[in-house]
Order: structure tokens, then C-alpha cells, then sequence
């Protein structure tokens, strides 16, 4: 039987009826036609997928979307503000954090989750912190240098 | 990866959620975190008719002290407890257990009662929660009971909570005196899961001497469980580096360990003994 869910995305509230059995990310590509967050495994390993559901960065494919009625997701399409880049996202086009870009919206959400909890992460903690988000391409390197990049643009803004 | 049709229910209160199970204890389950569960539906391996939501029960998800006891509710998330402040005071073994398991996400949504419900025998919880003596609080609409964490773990994916039970707390001794506590994991490469996990709680008393062990086992057998003699070693004697060594040893005495094609039973059994030395060891470094 359907459920009706009422759920904030990226500033707007949808009222949608669903499956209890379909997954956050297929509601968020299918039914809301947002295909920034990506499917890369399917199996909660790879965090292509990753949102963050009331400021927690989770993975949308481990996740049902009834689950996620009443709250407020930011997708990759949320996170610019009036045309202005997060800091991480601009770290990632400074610093080429990217290759094909299959794995970067999980990878900038989970990275944006890591500056909120610690302003100023080493690159251990760097690595640590993205730990749940596997890069085909990169080997690494240059997302850490991104995410070093966003998090002096952070310290530095007033 | 789309999994079978099934009812969803989103109860306000526990009570609710108990009468819902215990009109359908056979084809009905719990959903926490979905971490284990949602995986295991995925792949069809699970096909619960319906599933109860506890994620909206009001107050199921704290860290309190209580009665000189640490209170945990079941849905308190793994890394809730790991960024407990108050937990790294009095019980850093608890943040550092959390912080090893999985990922960022996934720690952002697992709680500590489905991991201790699910009893995957790679899960890292049921060591520490071994090691510290834990009581497990189980409730139904019968009423609630309290089960010790050796009573607790059955066999892989096992437990001794009934069909229509629902694990509601874990309570810890807070540990007093000089205690020194140590988590030391391998790393499964590509899962992160426990290949092996040691879970060390030591105190010592004013002559120096071990006055009081626990050390919980994960990752080797089918599931998590006390290693006696190692802390029978312990006790009574000063854990230099000798004695732990002849303790640790026993780390994975008459146990019947778990080979895969990552890593044998020998080899499991070999680093149970290495890893229990080195987190005596650590734990005991740590004590002030
Ligand atoms: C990519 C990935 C990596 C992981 N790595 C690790 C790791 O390194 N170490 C580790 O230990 N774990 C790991 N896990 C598992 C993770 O910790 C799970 O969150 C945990 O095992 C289950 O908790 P949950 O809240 O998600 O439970 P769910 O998946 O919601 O539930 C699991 C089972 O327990 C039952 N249940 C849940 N809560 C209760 C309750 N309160 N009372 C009664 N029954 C209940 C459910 O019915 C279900 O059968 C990983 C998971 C993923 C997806
Ligand atoms: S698609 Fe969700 S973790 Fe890979
Ligand atoms: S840039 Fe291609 S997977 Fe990361």
C-alpha cells in the first residue's frame, strides 16, 4: 500500500505518495527527476548516492524514502547558494577533485558533512572522513587537496 | 537490487510498536537503522511482510548515567556514541568501538541495538559490550527482562531476544577506579568489518596488581564471546609484559573458529592472540 510522504528537498516540500519499498535515491532521481545523486553499487559501499537527511550524510540507496518523511534533504543540486559555490565544491573545480565525475556529488556531501564536524581536518582525517565514498579515477590525491582547499576558503570567510 | 513488496508502520510510541510485533512476531521486523537489514532485503535474503519503524518512537536514542550505570538506548546511533564527549571520559571504549565500524554514513545511521540485534559475528559492538558486562533490556507486551550480554549472543545472526521482543536499552557498569580500555580491529579490506576485534576493559588496583578484566572477542567464531582465560590470567597478577603475552595466548582456546577465503581459521585464531595482547597492552598504557 502507498504511503503519503511529506518530504523537504533542497528548500521545497514535496507531498508524494510512494511504496514503502522504494529508496531514498530513487525517489530523488526517478520520482523528483534530481539525477545528481548518483547509483554507483547499489550495496551501501560506494556513497555515490550520498545526501544528508537532516544534516547527516547518509547513503540514500540504504535508506527507504518513507523513512525520510517529514525531514529535509540537501542533494548535490541543493548546495550552491544563490549562484555561489559551496566551499567544497569550489575546492573541487580549483583543485580538479575530479576525473569522470561518477563518484563527486557523494563525494562533496560527505565531504561538506566533514568541515561541518571538523573545520579544520588533517589530510588523515581527510581520508578517514571519506572513508564511505570510493573514487574510480582520482586515486585520492586531489579530493583531499580539494577538500583542503574548502576547508581554509572556510576558516577564511568572516 | 529492489526489494519485495512489504507494509510499513511508523509507530509514535513503543508500546504501539510492541502490539504491532505481537500480532505478527513471524512475519514482521523491527527497522533502526536499516543498515544491516536494508542490504539483506535488497538481496532478497530478507522478506518481511511488514516492517515497524522505531525510528520515530519518542526516546529510544540517549546516553544517560543512572543508578552509577551507563544507559543507552537502542536507537542511539554509532556515531552519536562516538562523539559522546561524557563516554570519552568515562567509558572511552564505547566511542572507540563506534568509531571503527564502517563509514561515516553508515555510523550516521546504525544504531547499537540493531548492530547488537542483527549479531552479524563480524559486528564490532558485541565485544565491547562482552567485555563491559553489559545488561541488555528486551521489552514486549508481556513485559521487559534483562539479559546479560554473555546470555545474549546465540549463534551468527542469533540472539536471545524473542519474535516479539524489542531491544530497548544496554546498561554498562560504569567503570571506576584505575581502568584502562582498549578496541583493536582488523580491518576486513573491503567490507570493514571485523576480520578479528578485541575489545579489552582492565582495572587495576592500589598494589598495581589486575583487579578486574574483561575482554570480549568478535570476528573468530560464529559469534562473539568472552575470553575467560585470558581474564583469569589477568586477575590477581601485574600485566607487564610477560603476563599479558601468557594471558593473550589463550585468547582463542577451544574455540571454533570461522576460515574464509580472506582469512583461515588458524589465521583468525593466530590474530585473535596477537590482537588480545596488543590491546592489554594498549589498555593498560592508557591507565592514568
Ligand atoms: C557499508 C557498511 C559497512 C558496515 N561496517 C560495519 C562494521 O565495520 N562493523 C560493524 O559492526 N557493523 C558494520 N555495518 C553494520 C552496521 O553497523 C549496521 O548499522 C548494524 O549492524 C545494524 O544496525 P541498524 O540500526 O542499521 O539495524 P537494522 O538494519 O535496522 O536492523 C538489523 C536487525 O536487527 C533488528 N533490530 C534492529 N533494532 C532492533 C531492536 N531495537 N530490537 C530488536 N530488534 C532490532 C532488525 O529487525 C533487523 O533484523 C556496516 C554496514 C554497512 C552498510
Ligand atoms: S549507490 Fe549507494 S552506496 Fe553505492
Ligand atoms: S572521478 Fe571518476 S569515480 Fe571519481
Amino acid at each position: 500500500m502507498k504511503k503519503a510522504v511529506q518530504i523537504n528537498v533542497n528548500g521545497t516540500t514535496r507531498e508524494t505518495e510512494v511504496e514503502p519499498r522504494l529508496l531514498l535515491v530513487h525517489y530523488l532521481r526517478d520520482v523528483l527527476g534530481l539525477t545528481g545523486t548518483h547509483v554507483g553499487c547499489e550495496t551501501s559501499l560506494c556513497g555515490a548516492c550520498t545526501v544528508t537527511v537532516d544534516g547527516q550524510a547518509v547513503k540514500s540507496c540504504t535508506m527507504f524514502a518513507v523513512q525520510a518523511d517529514g525531514s529535509n534533504i540537501t542533494t548535490i543540486e541543493g548546495l550552491a547558494h544563490d549562484g555561489e559555490l559551496h566551499p567544497v565544491q569550489e575546492g573541487f573545480w580549483e583543485r580538479h577533485g575530479l576525473q569522470c565525475g561518477y563518484c563527486t556529488p557523494g563525494m562533496i556531501m560527505a565531504a561538506a558533512q566533514l568541515l561541518e564536524r571538523n573545520h579544520a581536518p588533517t589530510r588523515e582525517e581527510i581520508r578517514h572522513g571519506l572513508e564511505g565514498n570510493l573514487c574510480r579515477c582520482t586515486g585520492y590525491q586531489h579530493i583531499v587537496e580539494a577538500v583542503e582547499y574548502a576547508s581554509k576558503a572556510v576558516n577564511r570567510e568572516p | 537490487m529492489i526489494p519485495a513488496q512489504f507494509d510499513y508502520a511508523a509507530p509514535a510510541t513503543l508500546d504501539e510498536a510492541l502490539s504491532l510485533l505481537a500480532e505478527r512476531p513471524d512475519d514482521a521486523k523491527i527497522l533502526a537503522g536499516g543498515h544491516s537489514l536494508i542490504p539483506a532485503m535488497k538481496l532478497r535474503l530478507a522478506q518481511p511482510a511488514l516492517l515497524i519503524d522505531i525510528g520515530r518512537v519518542k526516546d529510544l536514542s540517549y546516553i544517560r548515567e543512572e543508578g552509577g550505570q551507563i544507559r543507552i538506548g537502542a536507537m542511539t546511533t554509532h556515531y552519536q556514541l562516538e562523539s559522546s564527549e561524557r563516554l570519552r571520559e568515562i567509558c572511552p571504549l564505547l566511542p572507540e568501538c563506534a568509531a571503527s565500524i564502517g563509514d561515516v554514513q553508515v555510523r550516521n545511521k546504525g544504531t547499537i541495538g540493531g548492530s547488537l540485534a542483527h549479531a552479524d559475528p563480524a559486528a564490532d559492538w558485541p565485544a565491547a559490550i562482552i567485555s563491559l558486562r553489559a545488561e541488555l533490556v528486551a521489552v514486549s507486551s508481556r513485559g521487559e527482562r534483562v539479559i546479560a550480554a554473555d546470555d545474549f549472543f546465540v549463534d551468527m545472526l542469533t540472539t536471545a531476544l524473542r519474535p516479539d521482543e524489542v531491544l530497548r536499552e544496554i546498561r554498562i557498569n560504569a567503570p571506576g577506579g584505575r581502568t584502562g580500555q582498549a578496541y583493536m580491529k582488523v580491518h576486513h579490506p573491503a567490507s570493514g568489518f571485523a576480520v578479528v576485534g578485541v575489545a579489552v576493559s582492565l582495572t587495576l588496583g592500589a598494589d598495581g596488581k589486575c583487579s578486574a578484566a574483561g575482554v570480549g572477542i568478535t570476528g573468530v567464531a560464529t559469534k562473539a564471546y568472552r575470553a575467560a582465560q585470558v581474564e583469569g590470567a589477568l586477575v590477581g597478577s601485574t600485566p607487564d609484559e610477560q603476563t599479558t603475552a601468557s594471558a593473550a595466548s589463550h585468547a582463542a582456546d577451544g574455540v571454533d573458529a570461522n576460515g574464509d577465503i580472506y582469512a583461515s581459521a588458524d589465521y583468525r585464531r593466530h590474530l585473535a592472540v596477537v590482537y588480545a595482547r596488543r590491546a592489554i597492552a594498549e589498555a593498560v598504557a592508557k591507565i592514568k
